[in-house]
């Protein structure tokens, strides 16, 4: 396969040198001149020096090939629109992979119909909340074989088990409370330990039931 | 009539200084509040701060409102995502947009946005000039 890399930064420079890797035919273009040298070190003459947003720098590069796949993945969105417009649109590229730097202008791409695009700041926003589904309970660790997850919970005044006995919870099925750090000191949880604000508390719950045990826990998640 | 200028350098700001005298309403956009000076002491119109593909900025300058559009900022690729924007997000079907860069003036100018290419006028007249010994006297600064 024939891809164009536009923008030679560390996601280009990476994309690069794992398709190369995949046996695919690489051009990569990088306006930085210091950028350019050291690209050009590592792989040669494949690198072009330019600014891709300019058709003729595009066209050094094989755009008019056209290439099967084209990345614009510079810092700038406005040129990775551009060059995406440009590749699309004029020379038919049939695939074009933009990066959306400021998550903000991911609707710009939507408007001028660049279909595929990828935003590191909302991947990670959005692993963020699938690990922490909602403040107070945090995944620790998961413990994929056996089908179960360590988790912390924060323990606050208005939680609804404040002043319970950890026996008396209906806890989902297959979660146990493990253990209540309170006071500089960890103690198991026994069914006769009364939970309390400030407690932290350590839980095993089966997979996919977490969310279930922050409800008994803290209460409906906050909107 | 109410027209946006955003991109007030030199050339922004002499537009939306020309198109106030003509009675417009003009709103001017800038990133920098050096934009105000270039506008001068007289300037009656609206400003304000802020990068022209935020849309709470582009809120702010009363974009559902407007009839018109100027864009003219530094940036080729900027200034081309800008118009789209506003003819298709907005509806806005005068926007007038510069592109220093003739070959994307023209990609653009084939997709429907109305380019201005300042690159192109001087090249058209400076052979001209040469090729018939004669510069057109220039406009009123």
């Amino acid at each position: 396969m024939y891809v164009i890399v536009a923008g030679g930064g560390k996601v280009g420079a990476n994309v690069t040198r794992s398709l190369l890797e995949m046996g695919h035919e690489v051009t990569l273009i990088e306006q930085r001149a210091e950028r350019f040298a050291r690209l050009e070190q590592e792989f040669g003459p494949i690198v072009v020096r330019g600014d891709a947003t300019e058709i003729n720098v595009l066209e050094l590069a094989g755009i008019a090939r056209p290439p099967e796949l084209l990345l614009s993945v510079t810092g700038d969105d406005e040129d990775n629109l551009v060059i995406s417009q440009i590749g699309r649109e004029k020379y038919g590229v049939g695939k074009v992979i933009a990066r959306v730097n400021d998550p903000r202008n991911q609707p710009h791409f939507d408007l001028l119909d660049i279909p595929m695009t990828v935003c590191p700041t909302s991947s990670i926003l959005g692993l963020v909340e699938h690990e922490i589904p909602e403040h107070g309970l945090v995944r620790l660790l998961e413990l994929q074989r056996e089908g179960l997850e360590i988790v912390e919970a924060q323990i606050e005044s208005n939680s609804p088990v404040a002043g319970n006995r950890a026996g008396g919870l209906s806890l989902p099925d297959g979660a146990r409370l493990i253990s209540v750090f309170r006071h500089g000191r960890t103690e198991l949880v026994e069914p006769g330990t009364v939970i309390r604000p400030g407690d932290q508390l350590l839980a095993v719950v089966a997979n996919g039931s977490a969310q279930q045990l922050r409800s008994v826990l803290l209460g409906a998640a906050k909107s | 009539m109410k027209v946006l200028v955003i991109g007030c350098g030199r050339t922004g700001a002499a537009v939306a200084k020309g198109l106030e005298a003509d009675g417009w309403d003009v709103t001017a956009v800038d990133e920098s509040e050096d934009a105000l000076l270039r506008l001068g002491a007289g300037w009656r119109g609206g400003f304000v701060l802020g990068h022209g593909l935020d849309s709470s900025v582009l809120a702010r300058a009363g974009v559902s409102a407007v009839d018109a559009a100027v864009v003219a900022t530094d940036g080729d690729n900027t200034n081309v995502v800008i118009g789209q924007v506003l003819q298709k997000r907005h509806g806005l079907d005068r926007v007038v947009v510069r592109v220093l860069d003739p070959a994307r003036a023209r990609f653009y100018a084939e997709r429907g946005l109305q380019t201005v290419c300042p690159t192109q006028t001087a090249i058209s007249e400076m052979l001209e000039a040469v090729r018939t010994g004669q510069l057109e006297p220039a406009g009123p600064s």
